[in-house]
């Protein structure tokens, strides 16, 4: 575990027995998504400072754009192909690819391999860019795997928090992409990050697998049934009384916060990354 | 059935806008839904017999000929006459023949999705022949002359006051008449018409090969009466609905009815004929055909990509799970199968051109694959179709995507073909969006983006984005996350 060395620090977790035994620092490549780039910076920002955190040596290879998923999921799986191989030549070599997304790493991991499956060579490609690529949350939890105690952050301070730190502390309801679930199988990394954060508590909604409605072009092309999904969406969410939704996914995110912003709600709509960043600096209380 | 899928827009708006349908709708999530998830629990081996039932049902499928042969000889050997319909005329023009023949005035039908797909009722009124649906809802539906809006509860839609009016309109009954009374009703008609008629046509859940039998699975009884009460016991049943063994049925029949309405260990009436009346048995049918149908699941069979939709058992169980189907119902699908295999079965069986909206109509969220009991990958083959109509299939080449789609689809591929491309195209949005931005969020977006502002908002491009925030500097924050 690369957390700040302090003495007292609990011994790593040994999450998977593939994992090479590491001895510097692990690097890893954020894949930032488009959606994160070009609406939501600030989560791309505290993806960087919480792998940084935990020792991450972090770089950002910059040639690359979109997974191409938006066509993929419209059935222009030429034009999809296209932004495939771009994405396996901008990742070429990294160890540990990153993104803040199940919906991207998804893509990557599961559909690339069947985008490509035609191309023996790509698809060799994309076969290893697969196995070394992580969702955020899934990446923390089981590559570089939380110290081995109930509360690992307990003791550390909060870092320099857009969220204020009430007293009661902050419940967060869980949103669970459908990506990450269904696609990847995530359903204990994100909640076992945020029951890990002390001052957090986590309010489960009703149906938290309960898509939101988004689903790309169908929010537009199909507008007022994606709509009605939102609503029961943040009806569920509303219910808990939770400070803010959590979700792993900007897509997600944008349509719950967009709903929520419509109906004058108060509550927040938070990516999984900028929870962590404002909630822990991984620094020992004096 | 004539297929009519391209109302699927009009018609969903018209469903989200019916209150009593949005309630009835959500009953499906507490009722079959919930149901089928504690049924799952509550059997050990739940996840391998799925696992089992996926494997025994592809195997069969990629030998559907032989299983369907040794059917076919099966009931044959057991007295039962064995017709191949190509497509729905195919299948009528037999029943009709066989009704025909033994001069029937009465015909009552169980519960049976393919004889949905032909519209077989309403050609036996067309020749003369009174045919009487005997399960409830079917019996519901048919007297509203609608079809069905769920494949195991056709008349899940209608509330009882609706179901009161409709028998008051059509028998005179009192229109306060509690469920209760409305059953009562409908068993006394029934009865008379089980009395009276000369022939029943049923459909099929299973048909098991090495046996020669057909099992159906009911909760009323009704598809009993019909396969013992009438001289002649017509089955008309969908050529996927093979299962290779009596050895597998038990764990087929768990599957489907704990998928279906959550029951165990099995449904009210399960049952199993092999031929008709033999020698020395007191009852069952004089005469029993079987009518297997093809009407456009060779489509299916052909194309790889889409074979595993012959995999269905038809619990309905993907609709509870779908999110759009909970929103919008069955009747907007325009066929007889709604919800996300409908989606798959109506545009692969009829038209694609015309079923064109149903593959988009899906969030693709998965939750139909999760809850389907042989976990068919309906998202995967939701994208082919899509891919078949915006590249063109070998069957028809050419797209049928909307022209201003495949330009915006083209302008993406061109935006975010380099990040410099991505930069530029940014730059144009943030110049579009200045005047629509309120705090950092756009309340109006123009056509043909205007549906998401009608729920919701949508967030302004960032005035920086994340790799520009990268090259000015983010990559020398220290090891702790400071800025320096």
């Amino acid at each position: 575990m690369a957390l700040p060395s302090e003495e007292g620090d609990p011994a790593p977790r040994q999450r998977e027995e593939d994992q090479p035994h590491r001895t510097g620092p692990v690097a890893a490549s954020l894949f930032v998504t488009c959606i994160v780039d070009q609406f939501y910076p600030d989560v791309g920002e505290s993806a960087v400072r919480v792998l940084r955190r935990f020792g991450v040596d972090v770089d950002f290879p910059e040639s690359q754009t979109c997974c191409g998923q938006p066509a993929f999921n419209a059935g222009y799986t030429g034009l999809a192909a296209d932004a495939a191989l771009r994405t396996l030549e901008a990742f070429r070599g990294a160890r540990y690819v990153v993104a803040p997304s199940g919906s991207c790493a998804a893509m990557v991991k599961v559909f690339y391999p069947e985008l490509l499956r035609d191309d023996p060579a790509a698809l060799a490609e994309a076969r290893d860019l697969a196995a070394r690529t992580y969702e955020l949350s899934q990446y923390i939890v089981d590559v570089l795997g939380l110290p081995d105690h109930p509360h690992p952050f307990e003791g550390l301070r909060a870092g320099s928090s857009p969220l204020p730190s009430t007293e009661r502390g902050l419940s967060v309801t869980y949103h669970e992409g459908c990506h990450l679930r269904r696609e990847l199988g995530a359903l204990t990394q994100p909640r076992e990050l945020m029951r890990s954060l002390p001052d957090v508590a986590l309010a489960e909604m009703e149906h938290p697998d309960e898509c939101c409605g988004f689903g790309g072009t169908f929010s537009v092309k199909f507008a007022d049934i994606s709509g009605a999904m939102l609503s029961d969406k943040l009806d569920r969410i509303e219910a808990t009384g939770a400070d803010a939704v959590v979700a792993c996914d900007s897509s997600c995110l944008m349509q719950i916060e967009g709903g929520l912003r419509k109906r004058g709600s108060a509550v927040r709509a938070l990516h999984l990354a900028e929870l962590l960043d404002s909630r822990a600096a991984f620094e020992r209380v004096p | 059935m004539i297929p009519n899928a391209q109302q699927f827009k009009r018609k969903s708006a018209a469903a989200l806008a019916d209150k009593p349908i949005q309630a009835n709708l959500r009953g499906l999530y507490s009722g079959f839904h919930q149901a089928r998830l504690a049924a799952g629990h509550a059997t050990p081996d739940w996840e391998e017999m799925r696992d089992r039932g996926r494997e025994i049902k592809t195997h069969t499928i990629r030998h559907l000929d032989h299983y369907l042969e040794q059917m076919a000889d099966n009931v044959t050997k057991a007295g039962g006459k064995v017709f191949f319909a190509s497509d729905a005329e195919a299948a009528n023009r037999y029943v009709v023949g066989v009704a025909r023949s033994i001069g029937a005035r009465t015909v009552i039908k169980s519960k049976s999705m393919v004889s949905e797909e032909t519209g077989l009722g309403a050609r036996l009124e067309e020749v003369g022949i009174e045919a009487v649906e005997t399960d409830l809802g079917e019996y519901i539906i048919q007297l509203a002359d609608e079809s069905p809006f769920h494949i195991i509860a056709p008349a899940i839609h209608k509330s009882r006051q609706e179901v009161a009016d409709l028998f008051h309109d059509r028998f005179g009954t009192p229109r306060d008449r509690d469920r209760e009374g409305l059953m009562a009703e409908a068993r006394e008609r029934l009865r008379d018409a089980f009395a009276r008629a000369e022939m029943s046509v049923t459909g099929g859940n299973f048909m098991v090969a090495d046996t020669g039998t057909l099992a159906l699975v009911t909760n009323e009884g009704n598809g009993r009466m019909c396969t013992s009460m009438p001289r002649v016991h017509v089955a008309m049943v969908g050529m996927e609905k093979v299962i290779p063994s009596m050895a597998d049925l038990g764990m087929f029949l768990k599957l489907l009815i704990r998928s279906a309405t959550g029951q165990r260990p099995l449904s009210s009436y399960v049952t199993l004929v092999s031929g008709p009346r033999g020698a020395d048995e007191e009852d069952g049918p004089e005469e029993f055909h079987l009518v297997i149908v093809d009407n456009g699941r060779s489509n299916l069979l052909a194309d790889p990509e889409l074979r595993e939709a012959l995999n269905c058992l038809k619990c309905g169980a993907c609709l509870n799970a779908c999110p759009v189907y909970r929103k919008v119902g069955g009747h907007v699908y325009g066929w007889v199968y709604g919800g996300p295999i409908g989606s798959i079965l109506t545009p692969a069986m009829t038209d694609l051109a015309e079923a064109r909206d149903l593959p988009y109509a899906s969030s693709l969220c998965g939750a139909c694959r999760e809850a389907c009991p042989v976990r068919i990958d309906i998202p995967r083959m939701l994208l082919h179709l899509r891919k078949q109509i915006a590249e063109g299939s070998p069957q028809s080449p050419s797209s049928k995507a909307p022209l201003v789609e495949r330009l915006a689809f083209r302008l993406w591929s061109a935006a975010v073909r380099t990040p410099g491309a991505m930069r530029l195209a940014s730059a144009f949005g943030r110049l579009f969006q200045a005047p629509l931005r309120r705090r950092g969020t756009l309340r109006w977006l123009p056509p043909p983006l205007g549906g998401w502002t009608r729920h919701r908002g949508f967030p302004a491009l960032a005035s920086k984005s994340f790799q520009d925030r990268w090259r000015d500097g983010l990559n020398d924050t220290d090891q702790a996350g400071r800025q320096p």
